[in-house]
């Protein structure tokens, strides 16, 4: 079972640990950079990326300035075509409806694909406490479930293991949840996918439960819509009985024919493709099956309530973002305390986490405000305008005292020509014993940067004694 | 108050900014991407299209000679005669479960619609192409692509297809770019994806 982000150190400190770590600042800078020039050719051959951005802005501006009466529209749209909607204020409603649906199928198994919308709520945890067992079947989910540890980045979860690590995760946990790794496997791509799919055939094949979340839902005919590459989706979607999807309340577009801006959109910034190798679309009971969709609230509607930071719901989860960033590809996701990590998380999570706990209020200060991440974002989330309005927002919170003290020091000086000019005297005359660090709560900032030392005279002493010289 | 008027009333409560009068329609959304192009042959550039996603693709063979040279294989109701002559074919009647599918050698179908653009093959669950599953678990995937079914870009595929059927788009065979983001054929689904455009 993997581990959860509860209890989190804030961003700076998980960060330097994480920077610390060679093998895994390897890892990052390799794959970030494989992928965002994948991401680049691709767009580069749409010459008309720039207005499907712009419409697809567009759309989920309208979805998100509409959504109750999106949201009640798609909930009419899934019933007609067979299906049945559920709805979750929390995440705790949200596990306890998933485990009565499973309970109800009589089955204790089952089979899972990627979702950000099931780890944000931690349910693979909750059906455990409920005595059911539910199984990663994304190559990089597999990987994280088998290696007990938490998911890294939003496309590519596992992006913080090499080969030789995943290797050893399959060679030592994949006994424990089913079929071992072969003896032999080497830590070739090519076999430990092999691995990966010998291992959960046989589970795909049996599944009587699959639980999805949703890249779009489509209000207008209650169309759900799954990107993946893998097959696994399909399995988990299209084999068992009973289908289970949880999302967001801010997956939907208005109507089918926005499909044709998200497919062209989506594919391309996340894995760099001009499509991903499957994508199901399905509505209501398609083939008979028993169809759930339960949507998530769990923080959106707080998000939606920010005129700034609602654009943040705009996010199709590309992780185009992440990819860009010099901040993610040296700290990488796990510093980010959350399931959503990089750029998009820093304005994401504390916008549905609230700005109350150490870490949700130093992850608006994890980036250098360079704006690359506004440049991919294929939705156009101006993300360095939410960084700026959250951090307004935790400096009117009462956080930072010690700076605003001394922002309100240099205030006075800086506005008095006399009190500048004789605090510029002290410190030229003291130069020789200015501190390296500062003492106290200031150690903060000379924990990674040297005082500076003043000058022995100031400009406007200069200046003078030049023009008595005269 | 349930979880439904819950989530909805916090909805509106967090809208209250917007004017009420304000209609969906009356947030613009600028559609000036492009709806089909012009560009080389639509042919040439799906089979290209299909290769640089490793698939294998055929220009007018015979379906059936591809199909014969590929052993047992399931053929979804629909599909045309002359495609199976001499073909050792398996129906989906009475319907297979999916260990016996994992059995097959393979299936041959055909399709609803073809991008060219993006190498993508659409399977509606229309005629000659069966429910999901049967394309799914099968370990090699034949498909046949009428000339008439290619278009240009995703916006005029999308214009063809009606999403009440459960629709499965495919470029290319199953991958994973999950290690080093290295691309690997071939995981869950299809391990082979063989196209023939008639």
């Amino acid at each position: 079972m993997s581990s959860t982000f509860v209890g989190m150190p804030p961003f700076p400190k998980a960060a330097s640990r994480a920077v610390g770590d060679a093998q895994l600042r390897h890892n990052l800078r390799k794959a970030t950079h494989t992928i965002r020039d994948k991401r680049a050719a691709v767009v580069a051959e749409q010459p008309d990326w720039a207005a499907l951005r712009a419409a697809g802005a567009a759309v989920k501006t309208r979805v998100l300035r509409h959504l109750d009466g999106y949201l009640e529209q798609l909930e009419a749209a899934v019933e007609r075509a067979g299906g049945h909607v559920h709805w979750a204020a929390d995440a705790a409603e949200a596990n306890r409806i998933v485990i009565d649906l499973v309970r109800a199928t009589g089955e204790t198994e089952v089979v899972k694909v990627k979702s950000m919308a099931t780890q944000e709520i931690d349910l693979n945890e909750a059906l455990a406490e409920a005595g059911i067992t539910a199984y990663e079947t994304d190559l990089a989910e597999l990987i994280v479930q088998l290696g007990d540890d938490r998911p890294s980045h939003i496309l590519v979860p596992a992006i913080h293991r090499n080969r030789a690590e995943i290797r050893e995760i399959f060679r030592v946990a994949m006994a424990a949840w089913g079929r071992p790794a072969p003896d032999d496997l080497t830590d070739d791509p090519r076999a430990l996918a092999e691995a990966a799919r010998l291992h959960l055939r046989e589970r795909f094949l049996t599944a009587k439960v699959g639980i999805s979340g949703a890249n779009f839902a489509v209000a207008e005919t209650g169309t759900l819509v799954v990107l993946e590459s893998e097959g696994n989706g399909r399995m988990c979607l299209t084999l068992p009985e009973t289908l289970i999807s949880v999302v967001g309340i801010e997956k939907l577009v208005p109507t089918w024919r926005d499909l044709e801006v998200f497919m062209q959109l989506l594919p391309r910034s996340s894995t760099g493709e001009r499509m991903n190798p499957y994508t199901s679309m399905w509505t209501g009971a398609a083939e008979g099956q028993d169809f759930h969709l339960v949507l998530l609230d769990n923080g959106r509607t707080k998000v939606l309530a920010d005129g700034v930071g609602r654009q943040a719901l705009r996010c199709i989860r590309c992780s185009a973002c992440l990819n860009v960033c010099p901040v993610y590809e040296r700290t990488g996701g796990h510093a980010y305390g959350s399931v959503y990590p990089g750029p998009i998380g820093a304005i994401l999570t504390p916008q549905l986490r609230g700005l109350g706990s150490e870490l949700d209020a130093s992850l608006p200060y994890a980036s250098t405000l360079c704006g690359a991440c506004y440049d991919v974002c294929p939705v156009a989330i101006n993300i360095p305008e939410v960084l700026l309005h959250l951090r307004a927002k935790v400096g009117a919170s009462g956080a930072h005292k010690v700076e605003k003290l001394t922002m309100r020091a240099a205030r006075r000086v800086l506005s008095s020509p006399a009190l500048l000019a004789a605090s510029q005297r002290t410190a030229g005359r003291f130069r020789r014993l200015t501190p390296r660090r500062l003492p106290g709560p200031l150690a903060a900032w000379t924990d990674t940067r040297d005082v500076p030392a003043p000058p022995p005279q100031s400009f406007r002493e200069w200046w003078a004694s030049r023009e008595e010289q005269k | 108050m349930s979880s439904r008027e819950t989530i909805l009333a916090r909805v509106r409560s967090a809208l209250a900014d917007i004017p009420f009068a304000e209609t969906p329609d009356a947030v613009p959304v600028p559609r000036d991407y492009a709806r089909t192009r012009t560009g080389p042959d639509l042919i040439e550039l799906l089979r290209d299209r299909l290769v640089d996603y490793r698939a294998t693709v055929h220009l007018d063979t015979p379906v059936a000679e591809l199909a014969r040279a590929r052993g047992r294989l399931m053929v979804p109701p629909g599909t045309p005669d002359e495609w199976l002559s001499g073909v050792d074919v398996v129906r989906d009647d009475p319907p297979l479960s999916p260990a016996e599918l994992d059995r097959l050698d393979g299936v041959l179908t055909g399709c609803a619609v073809a991008i060219a653009e993006t190498g993508t093959i659409v399977l509606d669950g229309g005629e000659a192409q069966g429910r999901r599953a049967l394309t799914l678990v099968p370990d090699h995937h034949l498909c046949v692509v009428r000339r008439d079914q290619v278009v240009r870009t995703v916006p005029e595929a999308l214009e063809r297809l009606d999403p009440t059927r459960p629709l499965t788009w495919i470029s290319g065979p199953s991958a994973t770019s999950d290690i080093e983001l290295n691309r690997v054929e071939g995981v869950h689904g299809p391990r082979t994806l063989e196209v023939a455009i008639i």
